[in-house]
């Protein structure tokens, strides 16, 4: 299938030419994302706004946060954010009190979560059979080196548009942070937000006791949807460096416009040694 | 490559035609096993359906958390009611020595009990948490009577399958499954911590439900039917909070 580490032409519209003449500034059109990429991506997109919207949502009801197991407005909260909330109870120093929008909100976080959670397991399992990850998302070992991986921190500060071969494939710190995404950050706000089940926990008690009670798994579960939303900001900025809509396209239609030159230097770059 | 384009047309023609029809086989057995809420219809029909299916299936006998004495918050918050109405107040005034629960549907032995004659009856206790959909939560002992050991007392018909269950608070009502109606947690409570349940908590009685969020145990309770379906009530969605939006099932 599609990988980016084997760019192919795919629809070679001029093959004949491609070949005879070397001009560097012909495009192609080759394999970016694989169907299944793109439809997860997609579906993980709306249930992540979903989510964000909804998680908002039912915070502003009580926007205080605290440590163990338990916490309500008579205990001392870890933290409180300063907005406004949706009970009258919590005190907010705001002179009113937001609508209540908690009962839809729950239903569809939790819609959503069931959404997002299969689709997830379908990829990981996907990335798994067709090894997905080891091919695309494990680092190679150069890209690895402190000084590789500094490179790829500084060059978007400064506004660089990723080169021809980067536009090909990731980079060792996108492949280490898409990796941290999807092994540890998306696990981890399923299981806070499991914890915070009064089902679930009844049946795997473990799983909330582990991490200090049902109030600390809501504040983990807040933190973690935070880092998630940061890599979401870093995600689209990356997005729209490297092109927004030749990025979008290459996630809506699978393919991506490369040069040439790319296409040789993707080869030499970013393909991994045989294991 | 068209070769390959129309091979995988067939190919996920034939998964998603055998996705559908399963899924229609899977909708049939819920069905039929009981693992479909009241409130399944609607935009999140979908995700009710999963999260009580999913639990009734991994959490049927399952028990909540308990807690040591000394994990007891000190200060049990009590969230809002709605102003109390004279007939609660004429109540209390009198100790609620006259506060009745009325129990009929389809049982044996449609029958009325007072505070007292549910005190009288084996009293247990469990120090759970109180989580409210809000995210606060407390911890608290719960002091009551079995509702499993109350149904006992009427005789529940084999037919039943719901429990539903109504307060004195206007437009308060809601339902269980009878997998909560006989859970061993599940009390009709009338103490806490040691001593009669405040009125600020739900006093004299209230539904305490350690596997389902705060708004399902609902206060002032003074009637139960058992019933096979719920759709005679209300808008048939099982609860009042659900006519509001709320979820039926709140193992979540």
């Amino acid at each position: 299938m599609a990988t980016s580490g084997s760019v192919e032409l795919a629809e070679a519209s001029e093959p004949r030419r491609a070949s005879t003449a070397p001009v560097t500034k012909l495009t192609k059109l080759a394999p970016r994302h694989s169907g299944l990429v793109r439809v997860t991506h997609w579906i993980t997109t709306l249930c992540f706004f979903a989510l964000l919207i909804t998680g908002i949502e039912i915070v502003i009801s009580h926007p205080r946060f605290y440590w163990g197991e338990t916490g309500t407005v008579l205990t001392t909260p870890l933290f409180q954010l300063p907005i406004p909330s949706s009970r009258r109870l919590v005190p907010t120093g705001y002179g009113y009190v937001l609508p209540d929008q908690n009962g839809w909100s729950r239903a569809l976080h939790f819609e959503a979560a069931w959404i997002a959670v299969l689709t997830g397991f379908l990829y990981v399992i996907w990335g798994l059979v067709t090894r997905h990850f080891r091919k695309d998302l494990v680092p190679v070992k150069a890209d690895l080196s402190l000084r590789a991986l500094l490179t790829a921190f500084a060059k978007p500060l400064r506004f660089k548009r990723p080169s021809a071969a980067e536009a090909s494939s990731y980079n060792g710190l996108q492949r280490l942070t898409y990796l941290f995404v999807i092994f540890v950050l998306f696990p981890l706000v399923i299981w806070t937000g499991l914890a915070q089940s009064l089902g679930f926990v009844s049946a795997f008690s473990w799983s909330v006791t582990l991490l200090g009670g049902r109030q600390s798994a809501r504040t983990i579960h807040f933190f973690v949807s935070l880092a998630l939303v940061l890599f979401l900001f870093v995600h689209v900025l990356m997005v729209c460096l490297a092109g927004l809509w030749s990025r979008t396209r290459a996630m809506i239609t699978g393919r991506a416009v490369i040069t040439d030159q790319a296409m040789t230097a993707g080869r030499g770059s970013t393909r991994k040694e045989n294991p | 490559m068209i070769d390959l384009s129309r091979r995988k047309l067939i190919v996920s023609g034939l998964a998603a035609a055998a996705g559908a029809s399963g899924l229609g086989v899977a909708a049939r057995l819920a069905r039929k096993y009981g693992l479909v809420p009241p409130d399944s219809g609607g935009i999140y029909g979908l995700g009710e359906t999963l999260t009580y299916a999913s639990q009734r299936l991994l959490t049927r006998h399952s028990l909540a958390r308990e807690f040591s004495p000394n994990q007891i918050s000190p200060r049990p918050f009590p969230n809002e009611i709605a102003p109390l109405t004279e007939d609660f107040k004429r109540l209390q005034a009198g100790g609620f020595a006259d506060w009745r629960l009325s129990v009929d549907g389809m049982v044996y032995q449609p029958c009325s009990f007072s505070i007292a004659d549910l005190k009288n009856y084996p009293s247990r206790s469990n120090i759970t948490e109180i989580a409210c959909e809000e995210g606060w939560s407390f911890i608290a002992e719960w002091i009551g009577v079995p509702l499993s050991y109350v149904l006992d007392v009427v005789g529940v018909q084999p037919q039943a399958r719901y429990v539903l269950y109504v307060s004195m608070e206007p437009d308060t009502w809601d339902s269980i499954d009878m997998a909560d109606a006989l859970h061993p947690q599940t009390l009709l409570c009338y103490g806490m911590n040691g001593s009669d349940l405040p009125v600020a908590h739900g006093g004299p009685l209230r539904m305490r439900l350690p596997r389902q969020i705060g708004y399902k145990n609902i206060k002032f309770i003074t009637s139960l039917t058992v019933t096979d379906s719920l759709k005679w009530f209300g808008k048939g969605l099982g609860s009042a909070a659900c006519e509001y939006g709320y979820a039926w099932y709140t193992g979540i």
